[in-house]
Formats: structure tokens, sequence, C-alpha cells
């Protein structure tokens, strides 16, 4: 009886929890339906979002966001996949725990305080040491141009790819310790250089694993706020310069949202967060679809 | 296996009487690996050195002590933002400890079923929504028929961001438990409840609690879904259904401000909280450390 009740108190707890993911998506799309009703599918196409003139489009946003993510991922995904071959193979065993232990704390420092570190160190090392030299050198190309203030897209991007780091790092060690041992073994007794061996039996056998550690990443680069709101310079604009201030997704809603008048703002901003949810769900179902793939390959291997 | 992980390579890393160009690859791919390790370590050494630099020199008793003061005037602190952030923290864990501790408990004694299966799903998706996103959710489940910010609405974004993550730890933990502990209680005919609660949960706390931990130190961190339901406030939070200030919403309002004596006070709080943040994952490792020391005896 007691068991009985206490089943079906677990039970009630967990389709609380369920509720709780499928009211934040109907809560999200009721809020904004006003802006969806007055843009329909032309939000997403119109780069224009000026609050004083009611007009407002989500494509400077969109941009941004990619457009960041996408410099974090360049920078952050070879260095994580060199430490984590670090960590699991070429590293020197003492050294192995301490490494690992300190890239994961980089995942506890707390966004704000990353952001209040991007503003005031990393924005006036880009300005002087990156953004000067690189515009100098290459005056001709414009997209290495942007106004010399150090806040922009690129610092935005490399703040994230520090944030996302560990993530992927973490992730891809996993991945290579549950490659079989053997086929690294195999290897180097057939004469492969340690690179060789590497290369063949623990990058290539993970390919699938490291795609889905990336694209882990890359959720949450995309839904990633604070430190990227207080660097990125927060404009609607599609600039074709790596160093000019720009908007993502989330810093326009946590830039604009607690002080947006309800109405026409508040529901673009709404929607807005909707497309965030929507995209952030689309890419963590196919990191997860991506390591049940991997994960069935493994088992077959190993059998 | 007669060689550890990464012995073999150790002895071979010039490898001579091989092919050059096969040899200067791999020299070339080692170092960069080496390289890529030091490379993804600089920024926390930048981060730290910095924030103490800056952080600690502004940390003094009145920051415990006193409100802000107004643009200008020397001074001031954050007893406001630090109070706020203990109600927020507080109500959250509060509301998500309990949510997440048997929220795992039932995945991993009961997990079987289609309920647990979308469950599963549903945490997984939840534990990377972005923060901002819960903030926005509870803005309009909360905020608006409240019509005002709150304590509680901040309190419940915190408690949904760590909720997941005490789902996942706690199944993962109680994973680990043997079955034959739970036929043992079984065999001795106490009911299941019992079982779960007593034997099996009793016998986990120490793990449970490293993931409590690491859970309550990831939402004190939080600023993004405390914006816009918690808000800020620059007076003392009187009262939980009004706007509360929080520590990292303060060091954000302050580290976007023009004013020199701001930046000082966003140095000095987050001086504070990365000093939080690192006890409690200190804490939750020397949990993990004691309990594998147990094991191993």
């Amino acid at each position: 009886m007691s068991d009985l009740l206490f089943f079906n108190g677990l039970r009630t707890l967990a389709l609380l929890q369920i509720f709780v993911f499928l009211t934040i998506l109907i809560f999200l799309f009721y809020f904004s339906r006003q802006a969806l009703a007055e843009f329909g599918w032309g939000f997403f196409f119109n780069s224009k979002w000026s609050p004083n003139q009611q007009q407002f489009g989500a494509l400077a946003f969109v941009y941004g966001t990619l457009v960041t993510s996408a410099i974090a991922l360049l920078i952050s995904v070879p260095i994580s996949i060199g430490s984590a071959l670090f960590l699991t193979e070429i590293g020197p065993a003492w050294l192995r725990k301490p490494v690992q232990i300190l890239i994961e704390l980089l995942a506890a420092i707390p966004s704000v305080v990353y952001g209040l570190w991007a503003i005031f160190e990393l924005a006036p090392f880009v300005r002087s040491s990156i953004q000067g030299p690189l515009a100098a050198a290459t005056s001709f190309v414009p997209f290495f141009q942007g106004p010399p203030s150090g806040i922009g897209l690129f610092t935005a991007g490399l703040v994230l790819a520090i944030m996302i780091t560990p993530t992927i790092t973490s992730l891809t060690v996993e991945i290579f310790k549950s490659v079989p041992r053997l086929f690294h073994e195999g290897a180097l007794a057939l004469g492969a250089t340690t690179w060789e061996a590497i290369r063949i039996a623990v990058v290539s056998p993970s390919a699938s694993g490291i795609l889905s550690a990336v694209v882990l990443g890359l959720g949450r680069a995309m839904g990633e706020t604070m430190a990227v709101t207080m660097i990125i310079g927060n404009r609607a604009d599609i600039s074709a310069h790596l160093f000019s201030p720009a908007a993502t997704m989330s810093s326009v809603i946590a830039n604009e949202y607690a002080e947006a008048d309800a109405g026409l703002h508040l529901s673009s901003l709404t929607a807005v967060g909707l497309t965030l949810l929507l995209v952030s769900l689309v890419v963590n179902s196919i990191s997860r679809l991506i390591v049940w793939r991997y994960r069935s390959f493994l088992k077959g291997v190993t059998k | 296996m007669i060689f550890g992980r990464g012995e073999r390579t150790q002895r071979s890393i010039l490898q001579l009487g091989i092919r050059p160009d096969r040899r200067w690859k791999n020299i070339l791919m080692l170092g960069l690996i080496h390289l890529a390790a030091a490379v993804a370590l600089v920024p926390l050494f930048l981060v730290f050195y910095h924030v103490i630099k800056m952080g600690a020199p502004a940390l003094n008793w009145s920051f415990f002590t006193s409100l802000p003061t107004p643009v200008g005037e020397k001074g001031g602190g954050m007893a406001n933002a630090l109070l706020g952030s203990l109600i927020l923290v507080g109500l959250g864990a509060l509301l998500g400890v309990p949510f997440g501790v048997l929220g795992g408990v039932f995945l991993a004694e009961y997990g079987r079923g289609k309920v647990a299966a979308t469950m599963r799903f549903c945490v997984d998706l939840l534990s990377s929504l972005p923060s901002i996103i819960v903030g926005l959710y509870v803005y309009t489940i909360l905020v608006v028929p409240m019509k005002s910010f709150s304590a509680y609405a901040g309190g419940l974004a915190l408690a949904i961001l760590m909720f997941p993550f005490v789902t996942k730890t706690t199944e993962e933990v109680l994973r680990l438990i043997p079955n034959h502990i739970r036929e043992a209680g079984l065999a001795l005919g106490i009911p299941r409840w019992r079982v779960v609660l007593s034997i099996v949960l009793k016998g986990a706390i120490p793990s449970v609690s490293t993931g409590v931990i690491l859970g309550v130190a990831r939402i004190a961190g939080e600023t993004a879904p405390l914006l816009f339901t918690a808000f800020g406030n620059r007076n003392w939070p009187t009262q939980l259904g009004g706007a509360t200030p929080s520590l990292p919403v303060q060091i954000y309002s302050y580290a976007i401000s023009p004013f020199e004596e701001w930046h000082q006070q966003a140095w000095a709080g987050a001086f504070l909280l990365l000093l939080i943040v690192l006890l409690f994952n200190m804490v939750a490792r020397y949990l993990v450390f004691r309990t594998q020391m147990g094991k191993a005896r």
C-alpha cells in the first residue's frame, strides 16, 4: 500500500518535470504569438530591429549567434581535441589529473566573471595586439576591419571559445577512453609512429563521438548569454567585419527584456527566445543522436 | 596488457630509424598536442590573476556590511546583494534539491516505463537549455501574473536550472549501488519504499550531496535567468514578493556602468563570487575523494 503511494508520488514528480519542459515551449510560443502574427515568417528574414519604429526582425541576431559560435568552434575545437589527447594518450601520467582538474575548473567560473574579465582585460588586448596588427597588415581585406574598440564579434567568439573548451574537452576525453585499447596497440605493433597510432586508432574511430561533443559545445556557445552580452557591443547590425559590434539572440534578450514595454517589443523578444530555444533543442538532439549511433557502433566492434 | 596507457609512447618519442618525414610529423604533432593543453590553461591563469589582482584590494569590510553608494561617493558595498543571493540560492535549492533527488530516485529505482523514458529525455534537454530561456519562461509564468519581479521568480528560475543536474547525478550515483543490497533489504521484509529511502538513498548520501553542492555552485553564479525574474535592487531585499538584488546581477550592472568606483566594486564582487564557487567545488571534490578512499579500504 505505502509502496504504491511512494511510487505514485515519485511518478507525479516525474510527470511534473516533463510538464515543466512542455510548458516552456507552450508559454514561449503563446507570448510570442503577437510578433509572429504581425510579421509572420518575415520575422526571421528581416534584419531591421527598431523598437522606436515598432519594426522587429531577428535576422541580425541569428547572424550574430552563428558568427560568434563559429569563431568559438574554430578556436576551441583544435585546442579541445589536443588537450583531450594530452589527457588520455601522451601527457605524463602525473600531470594528467591536475591538468584535467584545472580544465574542468574553467567550466566552474561564472559567466559574469568571464564577462567582467573580457571587458577590462581581453578587449584591450584584442584591440592592441590582435585587431591592430591584423587590420594594418591586411588593410585591403574588409573582413578584418572594424572600429578599433576591441568590442565585437571576434572578442565575443574568443570568450565563448574559452568557455566551451572544458565542455568539449571532457566529453572528448570520455570518447577517447571508450575506444578499445587494442586498436592502439595493434597500430603500434604494425610499426606506426606514436602520432600515426593516435590518428589511426584513437582519433579516427572516435570521429562521430568528437562530432557529438563539438555539436554539444555549439549548443552551449549559442545559448551562452552574460559574457557575450557584456562584450559584443549590442548593435543589431549585420556587418561583414570581424571586429565590429553586433548582437546575438541571447544578448538582445538580456539587454532589452527587463525594459521592454508590453506589446510588440516584448512579444518580439520572446519570439527571439523561442527561436533560440528551438535551435538549441535541435542542436542538442542532433548531438544525442550521434552519441547513440556511436555507442551502437562501439558495441558492434567490441563484441 | 603489459604496458599502461601512455607508457609505451613516452619511450618512443624520437622513434629513430623511421622514415624522416614520418618522424618529423610525429614530433610536430606531439608538440602541437602539448601546446594545445598549455593554451587551454592560459585563460584560467589569466582570469584568476586579474580577478585576484583587481578584486582582492577592493574587497574590504564595508563591502560585506554596507549598501551600495550613489555614483561618485566612495565606499559602499554589496551587503544587500549578498543577502539577496543567499535568499535566491536558498529558495532555488529548497525547491530544486528535493525535486532533483527524488527525480533521480525515480529514474534509478523505477526507471523502466514510458514515463521514465520521457522524463529522461526531458531532463537531458532541460539540462542543456540556455539559462536565459529559463528566465523568459519564469517571467511568463510568474512575473506577468504577479505583475512584479520577485524573489520567488528568481528562486524558481534557479530551481529549474538546478534540478535536471541533480536528477542526473543522483540517478548515476544510485545506479552504482549493487542490486544485492536492495535484495537483502527486501528479503528482510522491509517495504520497497523504505529500502529505497533508508538503505539505497541513505548509503549514497555523500555522493548525492556532491551533486547537490555542484548544483548549488552552478546556480550561485547564474546571472542571465535572474535579470528579469529577481531583477535587481539597490536596497535591502525586504520581501520575497519584490525585486531582489543578487551578487551576479550586481556585478553585471556595475561592470557595464561607466564609473570607475563601480568597476572596483564589480571586481571585488567577482573575486568573492569566484572564491565561493571554488570553495563549493573543492568541498564537492573532497567528498568524492573521501568516498573513493572509503571504497578502496
